[in-house]
Parts: C-alpha cells; sequence; structure tokens
C-alpha cells in the first residue's frame, strides 16, 4: 500500500497542473491591430466585448446603452487610432476604473482563488470516486465481505438483480444471444 | 377594503402554517394521530387561503387600484389585461406571492394522497413544506407586502405602508409606473411561472427525505413516492431555463441565449443538481445504493432553489435580471443556513443506516458511468458556484470588486459538457454490474463506425475547428448509438413478434417507456448540443453605419438598409422602425424589420429583425445606442448558425419527457 501513495498523489498533482493549465490557456493574448485613421466599428467591439462597465453590470460594453459606455467606446476607438494595442488598452481601462472591468480577475494575488479552487475540488471529487471505486473493486473481488453478516444478503440482491431490469428486455437479450 | 382583506388572509395563512408545523411535530412525538390529521387538514387551508391572497391582488391589479403600491408599481392604463394578470409576478411582493401560492399548491395535493402505507412521513412532509411556506409568508407580510398602499401625511409626505399613519390620507394616482417593457415579452411571462413550478416542486423530493431520515425510515420507499415529482420539477426547470433562454434571444439584442449572468447560474444551478439526482437514484432504485449521496444531492437541489430565488430577489447582485431588489437578504442567507445545516445534520446522524457497501465488478458498468456522470455534473456545478460567489467573496476579502465572466464559465465548462456527452453514448450501452471492454466494444461498433466517418466527412467538407470537430463527433457518437438502440429493440420485436416496423417501434416505446423516452430526451440533448455548438464556435457579428441604399456583407448574406420610420404607438411606445432587404447569393429573400421602442418611463426594448432557417439566423440590431438617423443608421449583424436547432431540441425534449413520464394506469 504504502509505495502506492506518491504515485497517487504524483498523478493528481499532474491533472491538478494539467487542468489549472488547461483553464488558464485559453485566455484571449493580445492581438497587435493596424494601425487606422479611424478604426472600424468593429475593431472598436472587439475590445469593447472584453470589458464591462461598474454601473452596468454583467453586460458587456459592446452591447450596453448607456452614455457613459457609449462614450468608453469612444474612448477606445480613439485609443485604437493612436495605435494602441488590444492590451494596453485593456490595462488603461483597468488602471482607470479597477479590475472589474475586465472580463475575467487577473491572475494574481487573492484572484488565483477564482482559478484554482475549481480544479481542486473537481479533483478532490474525483479522487473520492476513485476511492470509492477500488473499494467496492476490492468488495467484488472478495466472495467474504468485512462488513459483517448485515452486507452479505445486500450483496447477493445487488448482484441478482444485476441482470436486465424488465422481462422484456430479458427476452430480447436471450433472443441476441441466440443470434450470436 | 380589498387590501386590508387580502394581508388579512396572509397573516391569517401564516398562523395556519406555524400552527401546521407546531401540531404535526407534536403529533409526531406524542404518537397523536389526531394532532398529526389536524396538522395535515391545517395544511390544506393554505391553498384556498393564499389562492385568496392572490386573486384579491389580481383583482386589485386589473382594477386598477394605484393606490396600491405593487399595482402602481408594475401596472398602468395602457396595459392589455392579460399583461395586467402576469403582472402578479411582475415585481418582488407579487413573485414572492407566487412562489407561496404554488408551494402551498404542491403541498396540498401531496397531503392529498393516500397515506396509509406511509403514514410516518406525513407529519415530517408536512413540516418541511409547511416551514418553507412560513418563510416566504414571513418574507411578504415583514418586509414584502403586495398590499402597502400610499399614503400622504400631514406634513406633506408620501409614504408606503399597510395602515394609515397618525392623520394621514389614502393618495390614489392617476396611473401606475407600467411593466419594465423587457418583461412585456411571452417568454417572460411564462418563464417565471415555469422556473418556480421547478423550483417549488423540488421542495417535494426534499421534503420526504427529510421525512425519511427523521423516521429512520431510508428504503428506497421515499424515492419511489417522489419520481414523479422530481420528474415534474425537472420538466418546469428545464422549460423554465430554455424559455429564459429564447427571451434572452428575443428581447435583450445581444444575439445571444445565454450571458453566463449570476442569475441565469443561479437557475442553473438546482438543474445541475436535479439531472443527477434523476440519474443516481435509479442505482438506489435498481441496486439500493448510494443512499447517502442521493440525500446528499436532494438537499443541495433544496438549498439551492432556495439560493436561487434569494440570489434573483435579495439584490445581492445587480445585474439585468434584478428588476427587483430589497432588504431581505439576510433573512435569506439565514434560512439557507439553517436548513442546510440541520439537513447535512440529519444525514450525517443516519449516516451508518444508509451506507451500503456495494461490489462492483467493473468500472464500465452502468453504476460506475453514473457516478462519473454525477462528478461531471458536481464539476459544472462547483465551476457556477465559484464564480457567482467568487466576486462576492473578494469583495468581503479585499474590497475589490471583480468580474467572473462568459470566458471564465466557458473554458470550464466546455470539456465537461463534451465528457457529458461521451459518457450519454456509453452507459445506455453498459450493464448494471458487470460490463467490460468487450460488451461494450460489442455493443458499440456498430454505431461507431458512422461516428468515426463523422469528423472525417465534416474535415472534408472544410470544417477546421477543432472544438467543433470534437462536438460534433460526440454528438455523432450519441446520436448513432441512440438510433441504434431503438433499431435493436425494434428489430428484436420484428423477429420474435413478427410485427411491422411502426408496430415494433409504437410497442417498443409502450413497453418501457421510462428507457425509450429516456433516449429520446438524450437525442434532445444532442440536437439542442447542436444549436448551441453552432452558435458558440461559429456566430460571426459584424457592425456598421449605413446610409439609405446601402448594404453590408456577412457570412453570404447582403443586407441592405431600405428605410426607417419614427411613430408613436397607441400604448404610448415611440417606435423606431428600420426596413432591410436581405440577401442570400445576391437573391433576394426576405424583408426583415430591426426596432427599437421607447416605453414612457424611458425604458428602451431592442427588437432584432431576424431571418430565420434551418441553418442559421441572421439577427439585425438597430443600434439604438449609437446615433440614428433616417438618412443613416447604424445596425450590429449577427450570423447565429444551427442556431434553431436549440429551441427544436428543447420540443424533442419535451416529447421524449411526456413518453417517459406520463402517468401509468396501475401505479405499483
Amino acid at each position: 500500500m504504502k509505495e502506492k501513495i506518491p504515485q497517487r498523489i504524483l498523478f493528481f498533482t499532474f491533472l491538478f497542473f494539467t487542468l489549472l493549465g488547461l483553464f488558464l490557456a485559453a485566455r484571449p493574448s493580445a492581438i497587435v491591430l493596424a494601425q487606422q485613421p479611424t478604426p472600424s466599428d468593429d475593431e472598436v467591439n472587439a475590445i469593447a466585448r472584453q470589458l464591462f462597465c461598474p454601473v452596468c453590470e454583467n453586460t458587456p460594453l459592446d452591447v450596453c446603452d448607456t452614455e457613459a459606455c457609449r462614450q468608453w467606446r469612444d474612448l477606445i476607438r480613439q485609443m485604437l487610432a493612436e495605435g494602441k494595442t488590444e492590451e494596453e488598452i485593456k490595462q488603461f481601462f483597468a488602471d482607470n476604473y479597477g479590475v472589474r472591468v475586465l472580463s475575467e480577475p487577473p491572475v494574481e494575488g487573492f484572484n488565483w482563488l477564482a482559478y484554482i479552487v475549481p480544479p481542486v475540488a473537481f479533483l478532490a471529487g474525483a479522487y473520492l470516486l476513485f476511492r470509492a471505486f477500488r473499494t467496492w473493486q476490492r468488495l467484488a473481488k472478495e466472495p467474504v465481505v468485512e462488513g459483517g453478516p448485515e452486507s452479505r444478503p445486500e450483496q447477493a440482491e445487488g448482484l441478482s438483480r444485476a441482470a436486465p431490469d424488465d422481462p422484456y428486455a430479458a427476452q430480447f437479450e436471450d433472443e441476441l444471444k441466440k443470434r450470436r | 377594503m380589498f387590501a386590508e382583506f387580502g394581508f388579512g388572509i396572509l397573516v391569517l395563512t401564516f398562523t395556519l402554517s406555524l400552527f401546521a408545523v407546531g401540531a404535526a411535530v407534536f403529533g409526531y412525538f406524542s404518537k397523536s394521530d389526531r394532532w398529526v390529521e389536524s396538522a395535515r387538514r391545517a395544511q390544506q387551508l393554505t391553498f384556498p387561503l393564499i389562492t385568496l391572497a392572490a386573486l384579491t391582488l389580481i383583482y386589485l391589479l386589473v382594477t386598477g387600484h394605484y393606490e396600491v403600491k405593487y399595482v402602481y408599481s408594475v401596472t398602468d392604463i395602457t396595459m392589455p389585461l392579460y399583461l395586467k394578470i402576469t403582472a402578479l409576478w411582475g415585481g418582488q411582493p407579487g413573485s414572492l406571492l407566487f412562489w407561496s401560492w404554488l408551494l402551498a399548491a404542491f403541498a396540498t395535493a401531496v397531503t392529498l394522497r393516500k397515506w396509509e402505507r406511509d403514514r410516518e412521513f406525513l407529519p415530517w412532509v408536512v413540516v418541511v413544506t409547511s416551514v418553507t411556506l412560513v418563510f416566504f409568508l414571513a418574507l411578504i407580510i415583514f418586509f414584502e407586502n403586495p398590499f402597502t398602499r400610499w399614503w400622504q401625511t400631514p406634513n406633506g409626505e408620501f409614504v408606503a405602508q399597510m395602515f394609515a399613519p397618525p392623520g394621514g390620507t389614502l393618495v390614489t394616482p392617476n396611473n401606475g409606473e407600467g411593466l419594465n417593457p423587457l418583461l412585456r415579452h411571452p417568454g417572460m411571462i411564462i418563464h417565471p411561472p415555469m422556473l418556480y413550478l421547478g423550483f417549488v416542486a423540488f421542495v417535494i423530493p426534499y421534503a420526504f427525505a427529510i421525512a425519511a431520515l427523521i423516521t429512520g425510515r431510508t428504503d428506497d420507499r421515499w424515492i419511489r413516492l417522489t419520481r414523479r415529482w422530481t420528474l415534474v420539477a425537472w420538466l418546469f426547470l428545464s422549460i423554465g431555463l430554455v424559455l429564459g433562454m429564447r427571451w434572452a434571444y428575443d428581447v435583450l439584442g445581444w444575439g445571444g441565449y445565454w450571458g453566463w449572468d449570476p442569475v441565469e447560474i443561479a437557475a442553473l444551478m438546482p438543474w445541475l443538481t436535479g439531472t443527477p439526482f434523476l440519474h443516481s437514484v435509479m442505482i438506489e432504485e435498481k441496486r439500493g445504493l448510494l443512499k447517502p449521496w442521493n440525500m446528499f444531492l436532494i438537499i443541495l437541489t433544496y438549498s439551492l432553489v432556495i439560493f436561487g430565488t434569494f440570489l434573483t430577489r435579495s439584490g445581492v447582485l445587480s445585474s439585468v435580471h434584478a428588476f427587483a431588489q430589497s432588504a431581505i437578504g439576510p433573512m435569506f442567507f439565514a434560512f439557507i443556513g439553517v436548513t442546510f445545516i440541520t439537513s447535512t445534520a440529519l444525514l450525517i446522524a443516519r449516516w451508518k443506516d444508509l451506507r451500503a457497501s456495494m461490489p462492483m465488478n467493473s468500472m464500465l458498468s452502468r453504476e460506475a458511468l453514473f457516478l462519473l456522470n454525477n462528478l461531471l455534473f458536481m464539476g459544472i456545478l462547483i465551476v457556477c458556484l465559484w464564480g457567482v460567489l467568487f466576486p462576492l467573496i473578494s469583495e468581503l476579502v479585499t474590497g475589490t470588486k471583480v468580474t467572473v465572466g462568459p470566458p471564465f464559465y466557458e473554458r470550464a465548462v466546455g470539456p465537461l459538457l463534451g465528457a457529458l456527452l461521451a459518457l450519454m453514448g456509453i452507459a445506455p450501452l453498459s450493464a448494471w454490474g458487470r460490463s467490460t471492454v468487450r460488451t461494450l466494444g460489442r455493443a458499440m461498433w456498430k454505431p461507431a463506425i458512422p461516428t468515426l466517418l463523422t469528423p472525417v466527412l465534416l474535415f472534408a467538407l472544410g470544417m477546421r475547428n477543432w472544438i467543433a470537430l470534437v462536438g460534433f463527433t460526440l454528438i455523432a457518437f450519441v446520436l448513432f448509438i441512440t438510433l441504434h438502440e431503438y433499431w435493436r429493440g425494434v428489430r428484436a420485436r420484428m423477429k420474435a413478434q413478427g410485427e411491422g416496423f411502426f408496430t415494433a417501434l409504437t410497442r417498443l416505446f409502450a413497453r418501457n417507456r421510462r428507457r425509450y423516452g429516456g433516449y429520446l430526451i438524450h437525442i434532445a440533448i444532442v440536437v439542442m448540443a447542436i444549436g448551441i455548438l453552432g452558435i458558440e464556435v461559429f456566430q460571426t457579428t459584424t457592425q456598421k453605419s449605413l446610409a439609405i441604399g446601402e448594404s453590408l456583407d456577412i457570412s453570404g448574406y447582403t443586407v441592405r438598409y431600405d428605410s426607417l420610420a419614427q411613430f408613436d404607438h397607441t400604448d404610448g411606445r415611440y417606435v423606431t422602425r428600420a426596413v432591410m432587404s436581405v440577401f442570400k447569393d445576391g437573391k433576394f429573400v426576405q424583408e426583415i424589420h430591426p426596432r427599437y421602442d421607447l416605453y414612457p418611463n424611458g425604458q428602451p426594448m431592442t427588437i432584432a429583425g431576424v431571418r430565420t432557417t434551418l441553418a442559421d439566423d441572421l439577427y439585425v440590431v438597430l443600434v439604438n445606442w449609437e446615433d440614428v438617423s433616417v438618412s443613416q443608421a447604424p445596425f450590429k449583424v449577427y450570423h447565429n448558425p444551427l442556431i434553431n436547432w436549440l429551441w427544436i431540441g428543447s420540443l424533442l425534449f419535451i416529447l421524449g419527457y411526456l413518453v417517459a413520464a406520463w402517468p401509468e394506469k396501475e401505479q405499483a
């Protein structure tokens, strides 16, 4: 038993970092846009859709109808015309209005929790399930059950009920067997 | 007078429910059937009483009693009758009353059944449903009273309260503020009742679970008794969710159906525990196992139902959905805490009775795969719950507000949904107890051939997006396997009984509706997945300001701006409506009319002009947040491939459900 533990830990650590990596990997990266005298609506929206203004919570900037959001879009347009990159523009809004304008918490400090908790919780669940599976498999291999006399009839019942669950299904499973 | 009457009824119902709780507990411990019976009768009275209170409010709404604050805030004289009635759930106090009404209806229905065989459950079912009802009635009576009225005090102030302040006079405004325009949509009219029906119906299996835990009768009887309630809850919750999507798609004007808004997630979370519950109770029914887990799932579902109502109703989040906010947050929080902790403590106390070890020969057996399905659902739940809670926690701990937006959820939930699809294909083929790679392989190889051809074909047709290729392969996998299962069943009948194809198919369904109806639901889910994959992966969008006669191109379509009209509607709206011609590959196909309506209270509503086909939607929004004039108007155009399969799949889902769950004539 003892030698197996490090291996298991290694496996789950590996899984954890893979999951975390996957979770973080697809974050949109900066795209340098072509410098234009008047950037198009689409170029403005490509950035605006990743931003949320502090007032209209949960409405992305590209579809928000308030006057404030409109001014923000104009600001994005102006900054694009000045040749700023997507990353610079997002950073500008985050610096001036707080990180809540970004569609996700930046991966730093306390915010790490946002990204670490789901994979950890999922893996904890997976590990518990994995352990339960192992116990049950061991039970299946050992005909004598450790759980005492009580669990035996139940086990027998469990196995006997493993047959197809309705007479009709049983009938056609039989038919299929005959055909083979 | 009507307002006092309605309020009086509510107070009476509240007292009666409190009595029901006390009488049931006393009756159980003193082993007095008379007290239990009295509790049951008291609870049965709550339904007609709340009906009376709700009808009173509806009467006030319909007759325009604007001295009642609620009537004033959700109706106005121009609104049609049906909207005045549905305004019952158009605001916070009304919707809480509506919630209580539905709960009383369900609780009464469940206590009306025959109880001879399950007498010991009765007092606790009454207690749990009544405690929930007491909680909601308390919220209504003490915090969100729909019957409060406007008064003017002697010093000229206007106040809203139930009874006259000293020296105050009743104030009756001539007109109300009217319903939020976003709520005047058919989808939004049926969406809340469906969602509430789903939410409320989950209270019943929870009540039985708690009854089983307290009485110690922990065999699978409670599951068999509540299976239909669970199914009803699940159906209504599913319909509610889909209607919400449809509403968002039609009315919110951002070209999508799901924005990962915390309030959408609040409604999704009970579904994420209810669905695995539906599956894993089958393991308990077939093999008598997983009892503690099923108990935990239903406790969690109940808590998430209350939590969902808390999120939407307490104003803890501000979002597009939070139309109504109030100071009832702490009450909710305490109630969720107390019920969750008590239920979990009961579960732990009974743990020994519930535990059963199961021998499992194979990780591929049906029960093993069902457990994996549970794990994946829990994974999605964790992502959702954490995504909703993290901004609150962050604000609490660091004082910094953050946004957890769509990319966070999409990245995490996408792969989990893919894995669920794969399981949906494999699990129906595996047997209870044991399955091996060999038996599964034998059952799977035929449908596997067309499945593997799917990505090849799609690649040859030019699809290069790997997410789409994987997604469509999984969809094909489930589809072919399920169809093959039908075919196996039909063929066996045709051989054995000498029936024709259609007779065999009909009888196949008739003989095992639960299984084959369930498969139909699986097909419905993958059909919905086609729509979701289509819009999520292939949606394109462009925005441009057009002069009359100018056009823009998107995904093979050309949209030309023809004219614009601005006029007053009879109900007070100011309508701005564009006329546009849609051309596909150069040929005229349809005229569409994107518009936006400005309501008298200043609220706008954007209605997209949509050309809809089975292949795609062309969805055009008149961008009212930029400058619109007759000669020049900005349009935002979305091309949404395959989106309609989402709605078609939803209809198929209901059909599958009806096949699977339509009540049998004789009940086991």
